[in-house]
């Protein structure tokens, strides 16, 4: 990472192929260490879900597709620079908003839960595009304002928030909701609001769960519940959360072998090639393959954190910290999940479990992320 | 926009936010390191127990059903066997509709409600991951049909299963009975873990009472299989212990020739070989077709075969209950004769009729000769089948001496046979009146128990056994139809005959009078016996033999040899009874016949006979 930093500062007074390589990246606004990251996550992913989906290569090239889509996407989208992003920031909130309501509205028409919006060939979430949108719009929002926000500008980014949240979760996609609701908070916690409204709105929130509890359907009690001790409803919800610890926890320090994962193999283990993928990675690859799973995912966010440090504008280490963060949570939340330190939501591990949509956005992010990194202004020289 | 510019402090700014950049460093380090003690936790410390899950998830055992024993006559000719067929299996726990699944196969193999009866009657009592049979012997059409439809049905197996089949059908039926799905009764008494995997049980005769040996152990396998409950492969196996095979004294070739003298004719042959017990053939008639019970007997067939005036389904051989008629005579005259009651020369003059004296009430002779037959001793008595004659022994034997002789040849209560619903028959005593009916025991009760008419009752096995003690002089076995178990891995044990206490007479020639008045029924010219004219051209075997005519209808049908009764409702007709032993001297059958309202126990008898000593003469050639 340093060595790189030095060939962006000094690009000169290095060897010809070393500089003649790095222009290369800088000209095609690649970031290499992220690339690599990704790349090896990505190889890592598409080796457990060739065992995940039984060795089913249709499934494994059709994931090979999709991540090709992906990295093109990246790459186009690190072409564009980053004050591009933001002038474009308050239209393409709107954009993803009105496109929200459409969804919303159709889905109110039909009378069943709708999440797609098909334009001929074309289908998708409007709410994948509201995770990238969320947290543009509010590092554009926060850029031109005071250092740290006031009460009154957070309370306008709040409710920049709380819309879109709401009309996902509504759809419902609880997942996605949250995932949103954390980008757009991250984007406000890095704009550096006081700690005292955190630790406020927090008490709050801690406060206010008991009254929750008391305002909750009886289902919804019993989702909680099961979510505290899953042997509570083991045919039910709590059948994956059971068989995915079963499968992890039998992997044990080495795992029982690539391929030999008898948990998932035999389908016991739900949703093993989408949100419970890890599980396979646990039972197959043993502590030791989580770990370094973990260590590939710990770079990624370490190199993002590392760019988002070294952005020169407020708006692109707002964004690109956001991104970052999100990226971050939302394996954090899937592996807790099939770990069973946090609830079941409906969220695919990033880059490894198969499906389209979210790979998409994701690869977009990391798009945004390397142009903001690749199109700093050379300050020493 | 430009003043608000001016007032942002760049530097503080970027120290802001990257301070906010190490806290997120740090929450991330700790959730990471939260997720690496979960792992841990996870992995290393509950590991085994998580293993131990895991290979609990992954194994099943599963039950094989062990291969039932098969059945055999004396000869070895197969009476039972196991045949290959193909059923459809429906395993209910991999299935998401089971009323939806049943009503799409409705449409690619013909289900009759039958086979749904008994599918909900066994999914109740098994395990749902059971596959339980929906309909057994596919046929090769049907089962090409489902082959090419089966991806529309998850859950649902064609299954290579094992059909009982009895090839000689109704011949052998009342005594193998059959094996039908188990039923709520069965589950009552069952072993249900070596009963997991089979289906059937054996619902009658020896099926039944040697259900236990026929059975075999269940065998298990330990698979692997995947959630939907297919078998990924077979780890280790136990194989099941087939059941012992069964070889049974009934000479199948007899039963069948018996079965075709009685031809359509309702009654019951019982055929024993003397010296051991063993029972040569027993049949009873009409029967049944037990194959129809083995794929499950629809409602409306079963319930015609228990409602049909014929009772095809009662073993009467076993189970039915006959007067005895004058079968009775040849006792009587033992126990009067050893008892120094009677002598052989002992000589009374029969009229054709029996008076007490000092009474009214006139017994008559109702079976034989008008003019009755002048003098006769108990030889005569015996051959002609003088009833006056034996009215008069009854009234000097007594009642309990009437009922000691019955008791000690067997009649009057089970016989013992490897058979259930055996019927144990009657033997009247005063007691029992008065439990029963609540008077006294008269004269006149005695006097018609000399001639096996009144309250007294016998089974054909019955007399079967004891016409082979008769045969024996004295000698009595336990009859039996098993005659050797094959264990699976080729052990023989013989079933050794079963002596029971003997009859021992004080007098050893009252056994010599009485079988030779009994040659004298079957030979006897002057005076003429009374089977005399069913085995008229000299048998080649010699035998000893007491006919009996069962009253049914009091109108006194006097001649139990004229067949000139046709104008008479059938079911009003006498029933004929005939026992017998041949050779004599050295007895090698002893047969019981009853034909219920038919005169041609006799004949019947006459052609087991003939047909056992053909065969047995062809057999030394």
């Amino acid at each position: 990472m340093k060595r790189f930093n030095f060939i962006i500062r000094e690009p000169y007074q290095n060897s010809f192929l070393q500089s003649f390589l790095s222009r290369i990246w800088l000209y095609l606004h690649i970031d290499m260490p992220l690339l690599i990251g990704l790349l090896l996550l990505v190889i890592v992913g598409l080796f457990v879900l060739y065992s995940a989906s039984g060795m089913n290569l249709i499934l494994i090239s059709q994931q090979l597709i999709r991540i090709s889509i992906a990295f093109g996407i990246m790459i186009v989208f690190s072409q564009i620079p980053p004050r591009k992003y933001k002038a474009w920031a308050p239209w393409i909130f709107t954009i993803s908003l009105m496109l929200l309501l459409i969804v919303l509205i159709i889905g109110a028409i039909s009378k069943g839960a709708q999440r797609w919006l098909s334009f001929g060939l074309i289908s998708f979430q409007p709410s994948e595009i509201m995770k990238l949108t969320m947290p543009i719009m509010l590092a554009w929002y926060l850029s031109d304002k005071c250092f740290p926000p006031t009460l009154y500008t957070i309370i306008k980014c709040g409710v920049m928030l709380i819309i879109p949240v709401l009309i996902t979760a509504v759809q419902p996609d609880l997942g996605t909701a949250l995932i949103i609701a954390f980008s757009g908070i991250s984007v406000i916690f890095l704009a550096g609001v006081g700690w005292r409204l955190i630790c406020g709105v927090n008490a709050l929130g801690a406060l206010s769960l008991p009254i929750i509890w008391h305002f909750m359907h009886s289902y919804q009690r019993a989702r909680v519940l099961t979510f505290l001790n899953p042997e509570r409803d083991p045919l039910g919800s709590g059948y994956h959360i059971i068989q995915s610890k079963i499968a992890i926890g039998s992997g044990g320090l080495l795992g029982k072998g690539w391929l030999n994962g008898t948990q998932s193999r035999l389908h016991f283990l739900p949703e093993h090639a989408t949100d419970f993928i890890f599980g396979v990675c646990g039972e197959e690859l043993g502590l030791i393959g989580c770990v370094v799973l973990l260590a590939i995912f710990l770079y990624i966010v370490g190199r993002g954190l590392y760019i988002s440090s070294q952005a020169q504008e407020t708006f692109t280490r707002l964004l690109a910290g956001s991104l970052i963060l999100t990226f971050f949570i939302s394996f954090f939340i899937n592996i807790g999940m099939v770990t069973g330190i946090l609830p079941v939501v409906g969220l695919p591990l990033p880059l490894i479990s198969y499906g389209g949509s979210s790979i998409v956005t994701l690869m977009a992010g990391f798009g945004i992320i390397m142009s903001i990194h690749t199109h700093r202004k050379l300050l020493s020289s | 926009m430009t003043r608000k510019l001016i007032l942002k402090d760049y530097d503080q700014e970027k120290r802001l936010f990257q301070r906010r950049l190490i806290v997120a460093a740090i929450v991330i380090i700790l959730l990471v390191g939260l997720l690496v003690f979960r792992l841990i936790y996870l992995q290393i410390c509950q590991h085994e127990l998580y293993s131990t899950m895991s290979k609990k998830n992954r194994l099943e055992f599963l039950p094989i059903e062990p291969n039932r024993g098969l059945i055999y006559d004396r000869n070895g000719i197969l009476l039972a066997e196991d045949q290959p067929v193909f059923s459809l299996d429906i395993i209910p726990d991999k299935v998401q509709n089971l009323k939806k699944t049943i009503a799409d196969l409705q449409k690619i193999v013909n289900i009759s409600q039958n086979n749904l009866d008994q599918f909900y009657q066994a999914f109740r009592q098994h395990r749902t991951f059971s596959s339980i049979p929906l309909k057994l012997n596919l046929s090769d059409e049907e089962v090409a049909r489902f082959y090419v439809n089966q991806y529309q049905f998850p859950g649902v197996i064609i299954n290579a299963r094992m059909l009982r089949y009895y090839p000689l059908g109704e011949t052998m039926a009342g005594v193998l009975g059959y094996v039908g799905r188990i039923d709520n009764y069965d589950l009552i008494n069952l072993d249900s873990t070596n009963y997991s995997a089979s289906n059937f049980i054996g619902k009658n005769g020896i099926e039944k009472y040697y259900e236990q040996q026929l059975h075999g152990q269940v065998g298990y396998q330990q698979v692997e299989i995947d959630a939907s409950g297919r078998i990924v492969r077979t780890l280790n196996r136990t194989p099941p212990i087939p059941g012992d095979n069964l070889y049974l004294t009934v000479d199948s070739r007899l039963q069948s020739a018996a079965k075709k003298a009685l031809s359509h004719e309702r009654g019951a042959v019982v055929a024993i070989e003397p010296r051991s017990g063993e029972v040569l053939a027993l049949v009873s008639n009409p029967g049944f077709d037990p194959n129809l019970f083995v794929q499950g007997i629809d409602a409306k067939q079963y319930k015609k075969l228990l409602t049909s005036s014929a009772k095809p389904m009662y073993n009467r051989a076993i189970s039915g209950q006959y007067p005895f008629a004058s079968i009775i005579k040849p006792f009587l005259a033992l126990e009067g004769l050893d008892s120094d009651i009677i002598t052989p020369q002992y000589t009374i003059y029969d009229p054709g009729w029996f008076k007490l004296p000092n009474t009214n009430h006139i017994y008559l002779d109702w079976n034989w000769k008008s003019g009755g037959h002048g003098n006769v001793n108990v030889t005569k008595a015996i051959i002609v089948s003088s009833d006056p004659f034996f009215y008069n022994l009854a009234v000097m034997l007594g009642i309990n001496r009437i009922d000691d002789i019955l008791n000690r040849f067997g009649f009057g209560r089970l016989t013992g046979i490897d058979m259930l619903d055996e019927a144990s028959g009657l033997i009247p005593s005063p007691k029992w009146k008065m439990r029963v009916f609540g008077n006294s025991w008269y004269t006149g009760d005695t006097i018609i128990s000399g001639i096996g008419q009144g309250f007294m009752l016998t089974t054909p096995l019955q007399l079967a056994q004891a016409t082979g003690t008769l045969a024996n002089r004295g000698l009595r076995f336990k009859p039996h139809l098993l005659l050797k178990l094959q264990t699976s891995d080729g052990q023989i044990s013989d079933q050794e005959p079963v002596a029971e206490d003997p009859v021992m007479l004080s007098r050893n020639e009252a056994w010599h009078v009485v079988i030779k008045a009994m040659q004298g029924v079957v030979t006897s010219e002057q005076p003429w016996g009374t089977a005399r004219i069913r085995f008229g051209i000299h048998p080649k075997y010699t035998i000893a033999a007491k006919t009996g005519t069962g009253q049914v209808y009091s109108s006194r049908s006097r001649d139990e040899n004229e067949t000139d009764v046709t104008n008479m409702p059938k079911r009003l007709r006498n029933h004929s009874l005939f026992i017998g032993f041949a050779p004599v001297r050295h007895p090698q059958i002893a047969v019981a016949v009853i034909v219920e309202h038919s005169p041609i126990a006799g004949t019947v008898a006459r052609e087991v006979l003939d047909y056992y000593f053909g065969l047995h003469k062809h057999e030394k050639v």
